[in-house]
């Protein structure tokens, strides 16, 4: 069974390995690894579209991960306080935004922020002042959007067990002490959900970092570095894919290692 | 005192107003919408045009490749995770040394993290022309299509799902009071009769969630029959992305949607009641 479990392993890392080193290959060809070289990389990093989504993929990714980091403890300590069927309609909402895949998610948002903005936006042109009615359609804000929800409903469990399994004991012992709720809140709860919540925001983050199939959908004329990439590797494989990968992959790991170190973190005492 | 009640219903409301209003507006409300499109019709130039017909239901073996194809690589792909997951999750939880099992189980969780598209171009690369069919070529074995094929497809979605498989299943194992186990044992059971009645029968929830969760989520893959596939082995979510965003028939992309739905509850059903049945837990720690 040893045997068994490190070739899966193997099976599991040798693929990502692989592209890691021929992003450091002098040549072009993926048979024959010709020499050391950095320039796959240096050639990525000036692309100017590449750049671009890049860029358009890290605004994206910090703004919905934040909005969802917010709304989704917001929920979770709201949860806490509501009744029985409250919870159980919550649960079910949460659960088919992580469950339903991502193809559905995005053809719906889609279908439906269409039809919203064929409503909405000749009511602007009527009602806005100067000659210049904005114009609201897909983008930043439709990606956002569409990757808050699952980010939403992902915080909201993270931090929902967080806070099930809170010291009941202290929260009582501070409001005996006639601490203010929001005086306990502060010193009681806020520290001990908080490495949950950092945990949260950071797989949030790279959720939508590395989401292609939502954003799609709904990107309209923004391209993110998934969609960028899926484009080119469309048109054929090249060792530049390779520098790209390599840095999303490098990304990732952090980002996630960094959640579980939050997530391990032993509650600060108070 | 009433006042105080009204505060806490106020602040309860506050809280939940967020998510409830994300909820509604990009869940719910946009699958209403679906829903209204799949029984209207397409209008001439490409958009949506009211009318209440079940045409584009029945409309939908016109897809029926996708619907094959989807149907068919699904189960297996979910059961080929299943064969390699249950082991390494087994391993994982009942025999692996302490001080490896955090380390071990960080390798299970990044993968699932890591970006699909990045880890499916990497098979992209090794499969295709100048990976592995190249390095045969040099001991003589020529021609040889590996990529684009749907064994090649079956082997990307083993590698993009088994960590989705292995954590539930782990989790199911982990739990396991294993007193049972020694108690089974000492009875008299053989390893085997133990592993089928005590281990294997305790951790079938987990293995029904993972089971369920890559299941359903196979169904509306889209990027490894792309890359891996090469439009010859086509899914559902190749005719979701051709019907939405190239020829645009809305109408007829949103009864195939509906149906991909109504097929997902179906598989979250059968596999609640499998489970329930067996015994009670199902909660799954994604982290």
């Amino acid at each position: 069974m040893r045997a068994f479990v490190v070739a899966v392993f193997a099976f599991l890392y040798l693929p990502i390995a692989l592209v890691v080193l021929f992003s450091f290959n002098a040549g072009h060809h993926a048979s024959e690894f010709t020499g050391f070289s950095v320039q796959w990389y240096g050639k990525a990093l000036s692309n100017p579209f590449l750049v671009e989504a890049l860029k358009n993929s890290l605004f994206i990714a910090t703004t919905s991960a934040l909005l969802a980091a917010f709304c989704g403890t917001a929920a979770a300590l709201g949860l806490q306080r509501v009744g029985a069927r409250t919870r159980a309609l919550f649960d079910a909402l949460l659960g088919a935004a992580i469950v339903v895949p991502g193809v559905v998610i995005g053809i719906s948002t889609l279908v439906a922020l269409v039809q919203l903005f064929a409503v909405v936006n000749p009511f602007l042109a009527e009602l806005w002042p100067t000659d210049q009615p904005p114009k609201l359609s897909l983008g930043y804000g439709s990606i956002i959007a569409a990757h808050g929800l699952f980010s939403m409903a992902l915080v909201t469990m993270i931090v929902g067990t967080r806070l099930s399994s809170l010291d009941r004991n202290l929260v009582e012992a501070s409001s005996d002490l006639y601490a203010t709720p929001l005086t306990t809140f502060r010193s009681i709860v806020l520290p001990q959900i908080m490495p949950a919540v950092i945990a949260g925001f950071l797989l949030a983050f790279t959720f939508s970092f590395d989401d292609f199939i939502v954003a799609f959908f709904v990107a309209g004329a923004q391209t993110t570095l998934p969609i960028y990439v899926f484009a080119s590797i469309r048109r054929g494989v090249t060792p530049e894919i390779n520098a790209i990968a390599t840095i999303v992959l490098c990304a990732s790991v952090v980002l996630v290692l960094l959640a579980q170190w939050q997530l391990g973190r032993r509650k600060p005492s108070p | 005192m009433r006042g105080s009640l009204f505060r806490k219903n106020l602040v309860t409301t506050l809280l939940l107003a967020p998510a409830a209003l994300w909820l509604v507006i990009f869940l719910v409300l946009p699958f209403i919408a679906i829903a209204i499109f799949s029984v209207g019709e397409r209008a001439p130039e490409g958009g949506y045009q009211a009318a209440l017909t079940f045409a584009q239901y029945a409309n939908l073996p016109a897809r029926a490749t996708a619907f094959w194809n989807t149907m068919v690589l699904a189960p297996i792909g979910a059961l080929a995770c299943l064969l390699v997951a249950y082991p390494v999750a087994y391993y994982l939880a009942l025999r692996a040394p302490d001080r490896w099992r955090l380390i071990l189980l960080a390798m299970i969780v990044i993968p699932f993290w890591t970006s699909l598209l990045m880890r499916t171009y990497a098979w992209m690369y090794i499969l295709g022309g100048r990976g592995i069919p190249a390095l045969l070529a040099y001991v003589g074995i020529e021609d040889l299509r590996l990529i684009n094929t749907p064994g090649a497809v079956l082997l990307g979605i083993v590698y993009g799902y088994l960590p989705l498989m292995i954590l539930p299943i782990y989790v199911s194992l982990e739990r396991l009071d294993r007193r049972l186990l020694e108690a089974s044992a000492d009875l008299g059971a053989t390893p085997l009769s133990t592993f089928l009645g005590v281990t294997l029968r305790l951790s079938l929830p987990g293995v029904m969630t993972g089971f369920s969760l890559v299941m359903i989520l196979l169904l509306g893959e889209y990027l490894i029959p792309t890359l891996l596939g090469g439009g010859k082995v086509f899914f559902i979510g190749n005719a979701l992305v051709d019907l939405f965003l190239q020829s645009r028939n809305w109408p007829f992309g949103s009864a195939i949607a509906i149906t991909l739905v109504l097929v997902s509850v179906v598989v979250l059903i059968i596999a609640n009641r499998i489970s329930t049945r067996l015994s009670g837990a199902r909660r799954v720690d994604l982290i």
